[in-house]
């Protein structure tokens, strides 16, 4: 426990001083939000198309940041200093999801009052307390899958290229559950979130969680 | 030695896959609704069946070998998931040809499974980009085996999410087995039986090939090093 509070402190206290990584994929979902504008050619949006944009923006920010996760471990030795320490392995596993996971909600916090406030129709007025919901399933939903793929990729050459191709297919799940369940928020009279996509967005959390548990440990062994 | 009983299996995957073919085009009755196109379905079930086997197969193999850490396992894992991989390309070309024939586009994205096998065919094309561009070898057996746990995984949860997602579930044409014809069905169970000798077989040489290569390497340089 100790050790994934320093890991989570470490790669937090590391985005604070550089700001590299947040800023970054925020700004890419603004320009994301420009770029459907244009491409759209709407000036708001609602129900499927307004959730479907939402969410295709979330998942590229989020590998931006998924694709970077890894990155200071390979650089500077990390890996070598995790792994002469004595703690469990799964520790590295832990702190990274967990570091994801903050990453994702800040980045959602500027982002979704961003869409609402550029993309999304006005006559929708989105129910907060399910949308959080939804948001924190698809966040562990993406931040363990994230967590898994970057481990893979990082150990390879072309690992900006395989990390993206690994992580997209894998999330193609979490946005279809949540765009689905977010759609409804965002239509004209307003509906509710049918629960079977929660159930859906629940149950891959729960398999990833429990398989990240029992292969991570095999990332890490050198 | 390593192509031991190849030859009878061989034979066997040729008798089978014959005999299915000659049974689709003399024996099985026509469809009423499609007519002759539907007879693709004894090629396009099967071969994504045994694909989707293939890749579950090639799951576990992955298991064996973060167990017992033997290449062996390993092997097996990875001819098993390149081979389902190509007959992957079969499924999408075939089912892409059935779509057209009977719904008139050459593809329907209101046909789950269809779409999840695009989607399953997608991530495993990347096993082979990951598992390449790890050098070391002993590295690459063991990223190539947590990858292949994740997909094996990922493969009943995309067919649950996809099949979720339709409104109404599609007019199953010849979906279930449940409400085929016998005669039908007995077809399509010879197919199937083809399918999976042709598969068994096409592993079993893949895997024999490269046990001796490996036998081999190691031979030769065992002579250079002496």
């Amino acid at each position: 426990m100790r050790a994934v509070s320093a890991l989570v402190r470490k790669d937090l206290l590391l985005e604070l001083r550089t700001k590299e990584t947040v800023p970054a994929m925020a700004l890419f979902a603004l320009v994301a939000y420009v770029l459907f504008h244009f491409a759209l050619h709407r000036n708001a949006l609602e129900g499927d198309l307004a959730a479907g944009v939402l969410w295709v923006t979330i998942l590229l920010a989020a590998v931006l940041g998924i694709n970077r996760l890894f990155v200071a471990e390979r650089e500077q030795g990390g890996f070598d200093g995790f792994l002469l320490a004595p703690v469990d392995r799964t520790a590295m596993l832990a702190a990274k999801v967990t570091a994801l996971l903050c990453f994702l909600v800040v980045l959602e916090l500027i982002a979704v009052p961003a869409f609402f406030l550029l993309l999304l129709g006005p006559s929708a007025g989105p129910a907060f307390p399910e949308l959080i919901l939804i948001l924190v399933l698809a966040d562990i939903g993406l931040a363990v899958v994230g967590t898994l793929a970057a481990g893979l990729a990082v150990q390879t050459r072309a690992r900006d290229l395989i990390g993206p191709l690994i992580t997209l297919p894998l999330l193609v799940p979490v946005v279809l559950a949540a765009a689905r369940a977010t759609s409804p928020l965002f239509s004209a009279p307003a509906g509710g979130v049918e629960a079977k996509w929660l159930a859906v967005l629940g149950l891959y959390d729960l398999v990833f969680v429990l398989l990240a548990y029992a292969v991570f440990d095999f990332l890490l062994e050198d | 030695m390593q192509g031991k009983g190849l030859r009878g299996l061989s034979i066997a995957t040729a008798a089978t896959l014959v005999t299915a073919f000659a049974l689709v085009f003399f024996y099985a009755p026509l469809d009423a609704d499609q007519g002759f196109v539907q007879k693709i379905f004894y090629l396009h079930v099967p071969m994504a069946i045994v694909a989707l086997c293939g890749f579950i197969f090639g799951g576990i193999c992955a298991i064996g070998f973060l167990r017992t850490r033997d290449r062996k396992w390993d092997l097996r894992s990875y001819v098993a998931i390149h081979l389902s991989l190509i007959l992957g390309v079969g499924v999408l070309i075939t089912g892409s040809i059935w779509a057209r024939a009977s719904w008139g586009h050459w593809w329907v994205w209101d046909e789950p499974t269809l779409v999840s096998f695009l989607i399953i065919f997608l991530l495993y094309a990347c096993y082979q980009p990951l598992r390449f561009s790890i050098e070391d070898p002993d590295k690459q057996a063991r990223y190539a085996a947590v990858f292949a746990i994740l997909a094996g995984a990922f493969v009943p949860l995309n067919f649950l999410a996809v099949r979720l997602a339709q409104p109404l579930a599609h007019p199953r044409v010849l979906g279930a087995s449940g409400n085929l014809p016998s005669s039908m069905e007995f077809v399509f169970l010879v197919s199937l039986a083809g399918m999976v000798l042709l598969f068994i077989t096409l592993w079993r040489y893949e895997m024999a090939a490269k046990q001796t290569r490996m036998r081999l390497k190691s031979l030769r340089q065992r002579l250079l090093s002496s």
